[in-house]
């Protein structure tokens, strides 16, 4: 697997695997929300968290994000810390907003609530991170920003205000977005959650063509189980911060060994 | 006061009338004097509205915590005082500002403290999420305030800031005490000199109501725009 035109130049990043939890903990006072997780997702891996409410499985997503911190253990991307970084002698400190800030840029989110900038409009919204974090020129983000809103289906609405779209369109200004940065990673977070029923599908139609159409590695949290049945390479069901059972998505669904996902996808199917 | 010397070298007082069109240019000039007043005041006001609202939101606790002092100790004594301080109390200590500039540095000292919480709260009402696209974009601190979270916050201060800025203004009369001669100071030579107390004040409400009323049409015009820049429908009073 191994050629000599790697584009990592270490050796551990080339073969490692994308994403690797190494016993995280993560805790809001004395609410643990991870428990002491391991977790290892492959490049290229569509991996579909499901599991109740308040389970830990966003928390994840926020921890990749660095949204969060984990409370202990470490969060490894590309074989790299990622959460901490070397610190004198060696030792794994904290990473700090420099690290962070260098080593986030691979990873893009979408978010429940789209959060797109209502201060610009669509094209903006998604050309202005490549234009300023990545020095991208202005109209080479233009034309690929263009691009990006044709994947989504919104073409014509580039010239918009985010406010004048639906919920359904501005997630689908907001995938572009994350797109935009190019990130081998993304992180899907409820991304249907809030939206109208009749405005799911459209969402769900450009990530399966996303999945489907690209190698870049996904995680997702969601509650819509055709769409990780559609997407998913494993499925990790979650419950009480830890994993409770994992697996391709036809046995997961199909034949779940745990009662626990056994209980939860009998309430939510 | 010899720029008026009808009242006293006419034989008889001369008609009200006369006698305040005659003096439009010293009101005139008091009125350049209170409109640069207040928007030096302003401009000083507002520069440090938000590097105090910056610093008040800062993780270090010796930046929020400066910030703090100065707020609290500017906005709880006196502006009459602290002008007052400036002006004959500053000189004793070797440094002598033109009276003009202690009333300037005073407003913008006081009601930039005043300030400095509208601009904190604004930047605290702008939602964590907007915050968190822009981190999960690589973002770095400062261009997620520029691009993202400053866009959005600055429609909220206009309001608050309006608020301040028709108060300040109507503060300016303070400076007639530290020998400004502003538009209250002339008015009341005018009163002084025609006995006409009644019409001199009379004009002097209309004269700050003018100057207040234009400051609130220029401050909705500035909100429509911030606001239609964020895609909302400008609401303005006006």
């Amino acid at each position: 697997m191994l050629t000599d035109e790697s584009p990592t130049p270490t050796e551990s990043g080339a073969a490692a695997p994308a994403v690797r939890f190494d016993q995280v903990v993560k805790r809001y006072g004395d609410n643990t929300v991870l428990d002491h997780l391991d977790l290892e997702v492959g490049r290229g891996e569509r991996v579909t968290l499901i599991g109740p409410s308040g389970s830990g499985k966003t928390t994840i997503l926020r921890l990749l994000m660095t949204l969060e911190r984990v409370t202990e253990g470490v969060v490894h991307v590309d074989g790299e810390p990622f959460s901490h970084m070397p610190g004198r002698g060696g030792r794994l400190v904290p990473a700090d907003e420099r690290h962070l800030r260098a080593r986030r840029r691979r990873i893009g989110m979408v978010f429940q609530h789209f959060n797109l900038f209502p201060n610009m409009k669509v094209l903006d919204n998604v050309t202005e991170a490549p234009v300023h974090v990545l020095g991208m020129d202005r109209d080479e983000a233009a034309e690929r920003a263009r691009g990006l809103l044709e994947l989504v289906g919104l073409a014509d609405k580039q010239d918009a205000h985010p406010t004048r779209l639906s919920g359904g369109q501005q997630q689908r200004v907001a995938i572009a977005r994350a797109l935009a940065m190019r990130p081998d990673i993304l992180l899907l977070d409820e991304v249907t959650s809030a939206l109208d029923p009749e405005l799911v599908a459209g969402v769900l139609d450009v990530l399966r063509d996303i999945a489907h159409g690209t190698d870049i590695t996904l995680l997702c949290v969601t509650h819509e189980m055709g769409f990780a049945r559609d997407v998913s390479d494993r499925v990790l069901m979650f419950d009480g911060g830890r994993v409770v059972e994992s697996g391709p998505p036809e046995r997961i669904f199909g034949s779940p060994e745990h009662g626990r996902t056994r209980e939860f996808l009998g309430a939510v199917l | 006061m010899s720029s008026y010397p009808y009242a006293f070298h006419a034989g008889e007082p001369l008609s009200g009338l006369t006698e305040f069109t005659h003096s439009l240019p010293s009101v005139g000039a008091g009125l350049w004097v209170t409109v640069q007043a207040t928007v030096l005041g302003a401009a000083l006001a507002l520069l440090l509205a938000f590097v105090l609202g910056f610093m008040a939101r800062s993780r270090r606790l010796l930046v929020r915590g400066s910030s703090r002092v100065v707020v609290e100790f500017f906005r709880g004594t006196s502006l009459y005082v602290q002008m007052f301080w400036l002006f004959f109390a500053l000189p004793i200590l070797g440094f002598k500002l033109v009276p003009l500039a202690c009333a300037v540095v005073a407003f913008g000292l006081n009601y930039g403290a005043y300030g400095s919480e509208v601009v904190r709260g604004a930047l605290d009402a702008v939602p964590r999420g907007q915050r968190e696209a822009a981190v999960a974009l690589s973002m770095t601190p400062w261009q997620r305030m520029r691009l993202v979270v400053l866009p959005q916050a600055w429609p909220q201060m206009i309001p608050p800031f309006n608020n301040l800025l028709i108060q300040l203004l109507k503060c300016t009369p303070l400076m007639s005490l530290i020998t400004i001669s502003d538009v209250t100071f002339q008015m009341d030579q005018l009163r002084s000199t025609t006995g006409d107390t009644a019409t001199a004040y009379l004009l002097l409400l209309v004269v700050y109501f003018v100057l207040a009323y234009a400051l609130t049409l220029a401050m909705n015009g500035l909100e429509s725009v911030a606001k239609a820049r964020l895609g909302q429908p400008a609401g303005g009073r006006a």
